[in-house]
């Protein structure tokens, strides 16, 4: 079970219709591999962020699935096409079923 | 002893050599966000005549050029996540009194400057105090708050937010007038050798900045950048658990975090670094 | 030629200091790869692998894929305990078949990624990564 998971995203609040933007996200999470042992040499089990998405106004820009190898604090940039004004909706699924999410809105002048 | 030493480091070095080195552009400059300068290089302050060293680098300067770029970006900076944790903290209330940070401190805005004169001489306390024990006399007295344990995550992430407002601003810790008893413990642990391996602060980051030890591209051990988030362990480290963690690597006993010993090298380590800019929280290796 | 006991140690601290010999790769990177392409052919071109060629420290080792036109981008670490390293799939609204992310090495190892394309063919990028020891704790 991770606490203190904070997700993070950076949007640009506005673009031109059709523009395509760059998206970066960061969420801290420990990323646990289940290949480190603890001081009595027990596996300490995986507990990772296995999934990411995002999507705008209900539609798919982006869906990553994450393995043990990436790092602590999961970074993702992408890049995604503004059709009209709209919400970017993100979310990440974690191995023990807790799901966090975050979202940001983009205006189109 | 003194050939032998050097003879062991010299093999040491040349073997490191030919499979290539995580060379920066040296001459890079620190730009946050394209817009906070970073004095990543100075002038080495008075103090420092007869070390050999002209001109104080922070660590920034020595690391590979992916892990400069992770500290140009606040974003990409996984340092700067955990100043959110501690903005909430900020403004927690907490504590018997009744009061958060904010109620006395106003906003961490506020706190500009402070981070850049730590460690510092504590007249009411009569000693040294850095920004941990600082920050735990005013949780415990003012706020009638539990301490937080040094060098653990929520001190940590204080440390972190404190020092991101003072970032571009010249480190300045005083060694003169009732500090210099703790300055001058602080310089002589720099320079005795410790362990196993016999080695001083001053063997490593004074003799061979700049050199390699095995890997790794050796800087000048400038704290300017602590809080600092470590790519080897993915998270915000301190300076007494850095200080420990190079005093093991000499395969010595160590002092603890915290102890009178470490809040005198931390002075010290600190003033060598006077007029590189407040760089925390860093990225390094 | 008899080694004196200071060369022999010398040698086997070389090679051990030499960081850069690659790691043996512990599970079935073609076993991955044929999930992926259903055991379809795997040219080259129309995919491009950004990473590090010294990486300073395996914890966090900066990548970036890049396949214009590509529906899926799979990455694998060869000579991870588990290649597997993440799946990028892409849709209507990617501005870009592109992703840049941060992943753990274990060694010295070559880091494959591979494009599906509309069409069902497939391309590959291959990277060496040399993974360093630090001195310092590292």
């Amino acid at each position: 079970m991770a606490d203190n998971v904070t997700p993070r995203v950076r949007v640009p609040r506005e673009a031109a219709a059709g523009e395509t933007i760059t998206i970066k996200t960061l969420i801290s999470h420990p990323m646990e591999s289940g290949q480190r042992k603890d001081g009595d040499g027990n596996v300490i089990p995986r507990s990772i962020i296995n999934r990411f998405t995002c999507e705008f106004n209900s539609e798919m820009v982006i869906d990553v699935t994450f393995e043990p190898a990436i790092s602590t604090n999961p970074f993702l940039e992408f890049e995604a096409v503004v059709p009209e004004s709209g919400t970017f909706v993100f979310t990440w699924y974690d191995d023990d079923s807790s799901v966090y999410t975050d979202s940001k809105d983009i205006a189109v002048n | 002893m003194k050939k032998t030493l050097l003879s062991a480091s010299a093999v040491c070095l040349a073997m490191a050599v030919p499979f290539g080195s995580v060379m920066a552009d040296e001459n890079a400059d620190l730009i946050i966000n394209g817009e906070l300068e970073i004095t990543v290089r100075a002038p080495a302050p008075a103090h420092m005549e007869g070390t050999g060293i002209s001109e104080i680098m922070s660590g920034w300067v020595f690391r590979a050029t992916e892990t400069q770029a992770f500290e140009m970006d606040d974003f990409e900076n996984p340092g700067m996540i955990f100043t959110e944790a501690a903005i909430d903290a900020w403004n927690t209330v907490e504590g018997e009194a009744g009061e958060s940070c904010a109620s006395c401190h106003g906003t961490p805005e506020d706190m500009a400057g402070v981070s850049a004169v730590y460690p510092r001489w504590n007249e009411g306390a009569g000693e040294v105090r850095t920004m941990t024990t600082q920050i735990n006399d005013c949780r415990t007295e003012q706020m009638g708050a539990e301490a937080w344990d040094y060098d653990k995550n929520d001190m940590l992430n204080m440390q972190a937010l404190l020092a991101s407002v003072s970032r571009g601003m010249p480190v300045d810790v005083a060694i003169d007038g009732p500090a210099a008893e703790t300055w001058e413990m602080g310089r002589e642990l720099y320079y005795t050798r410790t362990g196993q391996l016999d080695l001083s602060c001053a063997n490593c980051h004074e003799q061979n900045y700049g050199n390699l030890i095995r890997a790794d591209h050796l800087s000048q051990g400038m704290i300017n950048g602590f809080p600092t988030y470590r790519l080897k362990n993915a998270r915000l480290n301190g300076v007494h658990s850095r200080f420990r963690g190079c005093v093991r690597d000499t395969r010595a006993e160590t002092y603890s975090v915290g102890s009178p010993e470490f809040v005198a090298l931390e002075l010290y380590v600190a003033s060598r670094g006077n007029g590189l800019s407040v760089e925390g929280p860093s990225v390094r290796n | 030629m008899s080694f004196t006991r200071r060369e022999t140690l010398l040698m086997a601290m070389g090679t051990a200091f030499a960081a850069v010999v690659p790691f043996k790769a512990f599970a079935d990177v073609d076993g991955d790869i044929a999930t992926f392409t259903g055991g379809a052919e795997v040219g080259t071109g129309g995919i491009t692998l950004i990473a590090p060629e010294i990486a300073e420290n395996g914890n966090t080792v900066p990548i970036e894929v890049d396949a214009p036109g590509a529906v899926s981008i799979m990455v694998l670490a060869t000579g991870n305990p588990t290649p597997a390293v993440g799946t990028f799939n892409f849709g209507p609204l990617a501005g870009a078949q592109r992703a840049s992310t941060r992943i753990r090495l274990a060694g010295t190892q070559d880091v494959i990624a591979i494009a599906k394309m509309p069409d069902g063919s497939f391309v590959q990028a291959t990277q060496e990564v040399k993974v360093t020891i630090g001195g310092c704790g590292g």
